[in-house]
């Protein structure tokens, strides 16, 4: 269980979060959706403090975890993350790209040495085998496509065995037939290990498609927090506000629908076999 | 076919007419230049006779002086190659410091990059000469003016390729949960090391270029050759030096722009 209470950060007199309070049940899927500027990244880097928030709490497991090292270390190895450039170091292999989110449990020096445990290699190799990466484990990073990159990345960061993901636009700058690959890849491998995930999306479609549940970030404030099938037109309007595309809000009204009779069908069917 | 200028006017009040006061300031400059060192076109046409003589002088070179020239000629590459390693041995644990993005205070990265500017600012020569007062005559006092000035050298351009890393692996490994020296050897270096070791290429090849003519100041290599020659007026041998520097220079060359090359 993660729980975030009362994060707020501001720049000077520009504040870019505001008393932001999610509580997340393991493995439970959640999308952030939110216009360029509400603060969806601030909140993903304030959580697991690559930006130092300027008041609030991250509550792991019951255990509230302050900025100084030794939190920092637990907090780190809890919470992984994956960013929407990849970040891979682009001139080393595929498997120690990966072994990176072994880091924080390997000794410096060994490691400094090129020298790695062997359970924590096949950690690394098993992570790349979630998603479907193992074949290119000794190629180099910039020898892969772009989406091959998102899923290297994805594989790094379940190499940490988190209790907790936070994604930040791991599709933004991918095609629609790799991004929908690689928000499966994401969606399936946390919940193979039961790990929450908290992602950064752009894409309404891809949200009400993945999410288990939506959280809206409008001006740094959380404006909806709630399942898929509540996200309405008004609901998109609150946390995209002048957003007065009928096309988008069309879409978004008939994704909601279908999804709410897709789950009704679901429930029929159950109910059916049952009988 | 018509054509068009196609520049812009420059930006401020004045328009064109900027052109005037900076024409003029450049001009004022060249010929204030050209009075204080004696620029004359004459002078030159009157000396080209006694250029024309000394080279005459030089001609034949004295080839069997080459044997001779063999022992200095490798200690000037010596000089060089430990010139070069001691740099870069005391430039490694500085640039970490002297890169903006690494440094942990501002004040230490403008102290360091003024350290280093300070160790480049001196000629090696004058290096030279100080270390040779230290250690004595001989190659150790030139290796260790190349140290120093080639110290100064590595540590920036090492550390200006830090600050142009892409920080987003840093992120990564930040959020990983690793700590500096893992941020370093799997954030920083694989990054930097293709250019590292280019820089490190054209330090050597210009080390090798100093080490010919340390030998001045009695800091060791064929420089000592060449000076004694002159001396003597014995310019044949002064020729057989010219071309064994232009040998080991023209190689240093051609090897380090062949390695550079493979890195890519």
């Amino acid at each position: 269980m993660i729980e975030i209470r009362g994060l707020a950060k501001s720049y000077g007199d520009h504040p870019a979060l505001c008393d932001v309070s999610l509580s997340i049940r393991p493995g439970e899927f959640v999308v952030v959706l939110g216009p360029s500027g509400a603060g969806k990244s601030t909140l993903l880097r304030c959580i697991n403090r690559l930006i130092e928030p300027t008041a609030g709490d991250i509550v792991v497991d019951g255990t509230s975890l302050s900025s100084n090292r030794r939190d920092l270390r637990l907090l780190r190895r809890n919470v992984a993350m994956i960013f929407q450039q990849h970040n891979l170091v682009k001139r080393l292999s595929v498997l120690k790209n990966v072994l990176v989110g072994r880091m924080a449990d390997l000794s410096p020096i060994l490691s400094s040495l090129q020298l790695f445990p062997e359970a924590d290699v096949k950690i690394a190799l098993h992570c790349l085998e979630q998603v479907a990466m193992s074949h290119k484990a000794r190629s180099r990073a910039d020898a892969l496509s772009g989406g091959e990159q998102q899923r290297v990345g994805i594989a790094r960061a379940l190499a940490q065995q988190p209790k907790f993901m936070l994604a930040d636009e791991p599709v933004a700058s991918l095609d629609p037939k790799t991004s929908r690959t690689v928000l499966n890849y994401l969606k399936k491998s946390c919940k193979e290990s039961n790990i929450a995930v908290l992602c950064n999306l752009h894409q309404i479609d891809y949200a009400l498609e993945f999410a288990e549940r939506v959280v809206g970030l409008s001006g740094g404030r959380v404006v909806y927090d709630g399942a898929p099938a509540g996200v309405s037109g008004d609901v998109i309007r609150s946390i995209y506000p002048g957003l007065d595309d009928p096309n988008v809000l069309d879409a978004a009204q008939r994704l909601t629908e279908r999804r709410r009779a897709a789950a009704e069908a679901e429930a029929v069917l159950a109910v059916e076999g049952r009988a | 076919m018509s054509l068009q200028f196609v520049v812009n006017k420059p930006r401020g009040p004045l328009g064109w007419w900027i052109m005037v006061p900076i024409l003029g300031a450049a001009v004022a400059a060249l010929w204030w230049s050209a009075l204080g060192t004696h620029l004359s076109i004459s002078g030159f046409i009157d000396g080209l006779p006694w250029i024309a003589d000394f080279i005459g002088r030089m001609l034949p070179p004295n080839f069997a002086f080459m044997e001779k020239l063999l022992k200095p000629a490798i200690e000037t590459v010596q000089i060089a190659l430990w010139g070069t390693l001691l740099g870069i041995v005391l430039a490694l644990p500085v640039c970490f410091f002297a890169a903006r993005n690494l440094s942990p205070y501002a004040w230490v990265f403008h102290g360091l990059r003024q350290v280093l500017n300070i160790m480049r600012g001196i000629n090696e020569i004058i290096l030279a000469l100080i270390f040779v007062a230290a250690v004595g005559l001989g190659p150790f006092a030139g290796v260790l003016a190349i140290a120093l000035h080639g110290a100064g050298m590595l540590g920036k351009f090492f550390a200006e390729a830090i600050e142009e890393i892409d920080e987003g692996p840093l992120d990564a490994l930040r959020a990983a949960g690793a700590g500096t020296l893992q941020r370093i050897v799997f954030g920083v270096l694989p990054q930097v090391l293709p250019a590292w070791i280019g820089v490190v290429l054209y330090r050597f090849e210009t080390n090798i270029r100093v080490s010919t003519v340390l030998g001045m100041v009695g800091a060791g290599g064929i420089g000592f050759e060449l000076i004694s020659s002159m001396k003597l007026f014995a310019y044949e041998d002064t020729a057989a030096c010219v071309i064994v520097i232009l040998v080991l220079v023209l190689a240093a060359d051609l090897m380090s722009s062949k390695l550079r090359a493979m890195i890519r």
